[in-house]
């Protein structure tokens, strides 16, 4: 093992493997997560907690994963490049790990311009590969990113993202190649709608012998409703929601919707549960956590181990 | 070059208010070339503020001139003579142009006529965009000749994020995506595995992050 993360420790002894997220509140609001994270409890193996997603201040995901890890569960603490420079991520992250954090996700995050600060400087000092690239060195060869030693170093689980629906498609299987050199231990992908295009990506992730080399958790996100469905495909980018999702959502009533959301997420589970390579799943369920539990039990992936 | 926008007239005007007497000064080069502050642009600025300052019910005094080269103390050097029969002067080249004669005539108002806005190339009759950031520390042999730090919007050295939808970058869809354009051109110039290399982190000191830079070659120093 390579480190102390529940995660790792489900991954290696051959699960698949469940997380969720928690997005924080915007105030100062602790009971906002808990309450979140309590509605987890038991269903998933770790929690990822966002940082400023979408470019939105919010409270910091170290500050909300910390009340997740005192109500005992596992939060995976989500990092973004766009906010911080080096100094800034590596002094989080010695404290987020002497808080017991162990399992992280390093993202380049959303570009300012998409949040409530779009007159924000954007960091970028890093990109999410030399992100990750740093963790490692941290985890691996106890040494900051400058070169200097650290006095016991931060064994953080590795996380990074990779989104199979992006541009050039070509590109896609190598960039996931990229991170993985880098060191990523595990991969949550981009929300899947499109199974084909996904079975496609895995399909040369297996080729090259990617998915023995990193545990790919297949990205999943029930729609509410008709309306969420056709934002996603038109708004968000690098989404891909095939036409005839789209269709399935509006073909039955406002009132059927949410149901049908949550029939087409669990129908996606299921089919990708036997798909070589897919070592779990993380279901981003967007300010709709109450919904995971039953999305996990119906997709057959409860109770979870304990390890 | 060096590319650059007009302000808005309200605000420079509301930079010369106080004066009756100013020095236009308009420079020949990359200024020149986008149209923001050559003599062209010199002339119809002047025109514009006189009008402006008749409109309120003043003259103003303006003497146009335009340099070589606003960032060359030689040719700054030239408005000697006409800067202490003004009360205030006025540059149209960018930020060095001004800072240029701030630092000659030190007992003189200098105001800013145009927005500096960056280092670029044109793209078609009356566009430019951005191509270099002055980083200090070129990578474009490594990238296909297509620049990461100015062109992508997150300056990602390792490929394009998530956000890269059908050649465009996900903040506008003007906007091509710079890791598209880099990739196209690997693959034409049969490069494709070299995208499997990983950058390292930069050092930014080369950059502005290692404070403000210069360039000393003792070979040419006086």
């Amino acid at each position: 093992m390579k480190t102390e993360s529940a995660l790792e420790k489900i991954l290696a002894a051959g699960h698949l493997a469940v997380t969720s997220e928690c997005g924080p509140p915007r105030g100062a609001l602790p009971e906002k997560i808990s309450s979140k994270a309590e509605m987890l409890r038991g269903y998933v193996d770790a929690i990822n907690v966002t940082d400023n997603q979408t470019a939105v201040v919010r409270m910091s995901s170290f500050a909300a994963c910390l009340i997740i890890k005192q109500m005992g569960l596992n939060p995976i603490l989500q990092m973004v490049t766009r906010d911080r420079n080096r100094l800034a991520m590596q002094s989080d992250i010695l404290g987020a790990y002497s808080h017991g954090i162990n399992t992280m996700l390093c993202l380049s995050g959303d570009h300012p311009c998409f949040g409530d600060h779009p007159m924000a400087a954007n960091v970028y000092d890093l990109d999410s590969i030399q992100f990750i690239q740093m963790v490692r060195t941290m985890r691996e060869n106890g040494k900051f990113q400058g070169g200097d030693e650290i006095l016991n170093p931060p064994k953080m689980f590795i996380g990074a993202a990779a989104n199979p629906f992006a541009d050039p498609s070509e590109l896609r299987v190598a960039r996931l190649a990229k991170k993985v050199k880098a060191g990523a231990d595990f991969i949550q992908t981009q929300c899947i709608y499109n199974l084909e295009r996904f079975e496609k990506w895995m399909e040369g992730v297996r080729e090259r012998g990617l998915h023995e080399k990193v545990s790919i958790l297949a990205g999943v996100t029930p729609f509410k409703s008709a309306g969420m469905a056709k934002y996603m495909k038109n708004k968000v980018p690098g989404m891909d929601v095939p036409d005839e999702v789209i269709k399935r959502m509006s073909g039955v009533s406002k009132e059927e919707q949410p149901e049908e959301g949550i029939q087409i997420c669990v129908e996606t589970i299921q089919r990708l549960k036997k798909l070589e390579g897919v070592r779990g799943f993380h279901i981003m369920a967007i300010e709709w956590e109450e919904k995971v539990p039953e999305i996990v039990e119906r997709a057959g992936l409860y109770p979870r181990p304990q390890v | 070059m060096i590319t650059a926008e007009r302000k808005p007239i309200d605000e420079i005007m509301e930079y010369i208010r106080p004066y009756g007497r100013i020095l236009l000064v308009g420079c020949n080069e990359c200024v020149t070339v986008c149209a923001a502050g050559g003599r062209k642009e010199v002339g119809l600025l002047s025109s514009a503020l006189q009008m402006g300052c008749m409109q309120e019910g003043k003259v103003l005094d303006v003497k146009e001139v335009t340099l070589e080269r606003q960032c060359d103390p030689e040719y700054v050097e030239e408005l000697a003579g006409t800067v202490n029969q003004v009360d205030a002067v006025l540059s149209m080249a960018c930020g060095c142009g001004v800072q240029e004669i701030a630092r000659r005539f030190k007992e003189k108002p200098v105001f800013p006529a145009v927005n500096t806005k960056f280092m670029g190339a044109s793209e078609r009759q009356g566009e430019w965009a951005e191509r270099c950031q002055g980083c200090g520390d070129c990578v474009l042999g490594l990238t296909g000749g297509i620049c990461p730090i100015a062109r992508c919007s997150k300056r990602l050295l390792n490929g394009p994020c998530g956000g890269s939808t059908r050649g465009k970058c996900e903040i506008n869809p003007e906007l091509d995506c710079a890791w598209q354009l880099i990739w196209d051109r690997l693959k034409a110039l049969g490069l494709e595995s070299r995208y499997e290399d990983i950058m390292p982190a930069k050092d930014w000191r080369s950059s502005r992050d290692g404070g403000p830079r210069r360039i000393i070659r003792e070979d040419l120093a006086s």
